[in-house]
């Protein structure tokens, strides 16, 4: 797998009998898919997780464990596809999605 | 027989072990990719997943690297029910002989097509025997993963590839197949649907029907937005709107005892559900007015018939 026209994830490395580690799928990004992305703005931000219990991903990651009440949250940008569910489902409107800028 | 369940109270205090890894291929803002994540966070030991081909399949698996945290099993279309019975039969066996201290839950991911059509025997075999397992229906209402050809979960008058609306046809002329019915009178303990928004319900029925030994069928309703035509960002509002126009009710069978588990006194008009997707705006048109005036008493007498089996099976 040398083709220099893949990204780089996708040269991988077979393992003997092709077997392959469970959650494997973290070396893969899908930061490209995004269109827009979600930016948190933590001072409106009141900790209820609804952003993270809809996350398709999971590209939302809560910052404390669980059972210790409200915690905030930060956002996976390598996993986040951009889909936009955070925002439209938090409360707060504490999420707002800003439009991605290509370097050319 | 059913063993003591915790039902979900706060958002706090659900795990926060994700059994689903991110990086897997499906599109921005899928609903079964919700569904499934919510129903693995929540089980109380780490479960054994048994997956129908479908679009969650093709989209965890892409090899050589898979999004599953969980020993998971890919099956065809029609087996998963099969493949299950033989999971659990295995474990049964290995317990018996000393090989392993106690059972995993089991449970079966499978698409609408993997259950309203092609695996419905398979289905129907396994709940006959018995096994104790969970059987997951993730209902996006249509073959997403070939390009959305019409199967018996898309509900009266969408439209997909293979039900395209015109001069002759609304959209699909069938209704859709009351699955938990077909499952309810096999006389399973439980059977239930569930909706993506409302996680608490959901993942209450998930703990339930995991403390029951026996087959459990769990019917959840997670919209897709590629073949639905709406935005990504509306997923979950549109799962939200269902249940809030009555067009998915949301309720259980338990012991043969119906219970509406998410009442609706009052019920949004069925537009504000429609409006917002692609596969049914053509309804709101003047011409195809017999077929949403159809599309409304279907919705109705359906909650009528649930309200009605509700009261009659309550007194018992």
């Amino acid at each position: 797998m040398k083709d220099p026209k893949l990204k780089p994830q996708l040269r991988f490395q077979i393992n003997p009998g092709g077997w392959f580690e469970g959650g494997s799928s973290v070396e893969y990004t899908t930061n490209d898919w995004r269109l827009e992305r979600p930016v948190i703005n933590l001072d409106k931000c009141v900790g209820c997780l609804y952003c993270w219990i809809y996350c398709p991903e999971p590209a939302i990651i809560p910052l404390d464990r669980e059972g210790r009440g409200p915690t905030k949250v930060e956002v996976d940008y390598d996993h986040c596809k951009g889909c936009g569910i955070c925002a439209q489902v938090c409360p707060t409107k504490a999420i707002e999605m800003v439009r991605e800028e290509v370097k050319v | 027989m059913m063993e003591e369940f915790k039902p979900v109270r706060s958002i706090f205090e659900i795990p926060r072990k994700e059994r689903l890894a991110p990086g897997h291929r499906a599109c921005a803002g899928c609903g079964p990719m919700i569904a499934i994540r919510q129903i693995l966070l929540v089980s109380p030991e780490e479960p054994i997943v048994v997956n129908a081909t479908g679009c969650v399949e093709v989209a965890t698996s892409v090899y050589p690297q898979t999004a599953w945290i969980v020993p998971w099993a890919h099956v065809a279309f029609e087996n998963s029910a099969a493949v299950a019975s033989g999971v659990e039969a295995a474990m049964k066996s290995l317990k018996r002989r000393g090989g392993i201290d106690k059972e995993r839950p089991v449970i079966v991911f499978a698409g609408d097509g993997g259950t309203f059509d092609i695996g419905l025997q398979a289905l129907s075999g396994a709940l006959e025997r018995g096994h104790k397992m969970l059987y997951v229906c993730y209902d996006n209402e249509a073959y997403m993963n070939t390009g959305i050809q019409r199967s018996s979960a898309t509900p009266y008058g969408a439209w997909t590839t293979t039900s395209p609306f015109g001069k002759v046809w609304p959209g699909k002329r069938e209704r859709k197949k009351d699955i938990i019915s077909i499952v309810a009178s096999h006389g399973v303990p439980y059977t239930a649907t569930a909706s993506i928004y409302h996680w608490k319900d959901l993942m209450t029925k998930v703990r339930k029907a995991l403390s029951y030994d026996g087959p459990t069928f769990l019917h959840v309703y997670a919209p897709c937005n590629r073949g639905w035509r709406f935005d990504p960002s509306l997923t979950v509002e549109v799962a939200r709107r269902a249940v809030e126009t009555r067009f998915f009710p949301l309720y259980e069978v338990e012991e043969g005892k119906y219970r509406i588990t998410v009442p609706v006194p009052k019920p949004r008009p069925l537009e504000d559900f429609l409006s917002i997707q692609g596969r049914f705006r053509h309804l709101l048109r003047p011409e195809y007015r017999e077929a949403l005036e159809t599309l409304k008493k279907m919705v109705d007498d359906r909650w009528t018939w649930l309200e009605r089996m509700a009261t009659a099976t309550s007194k018992s």
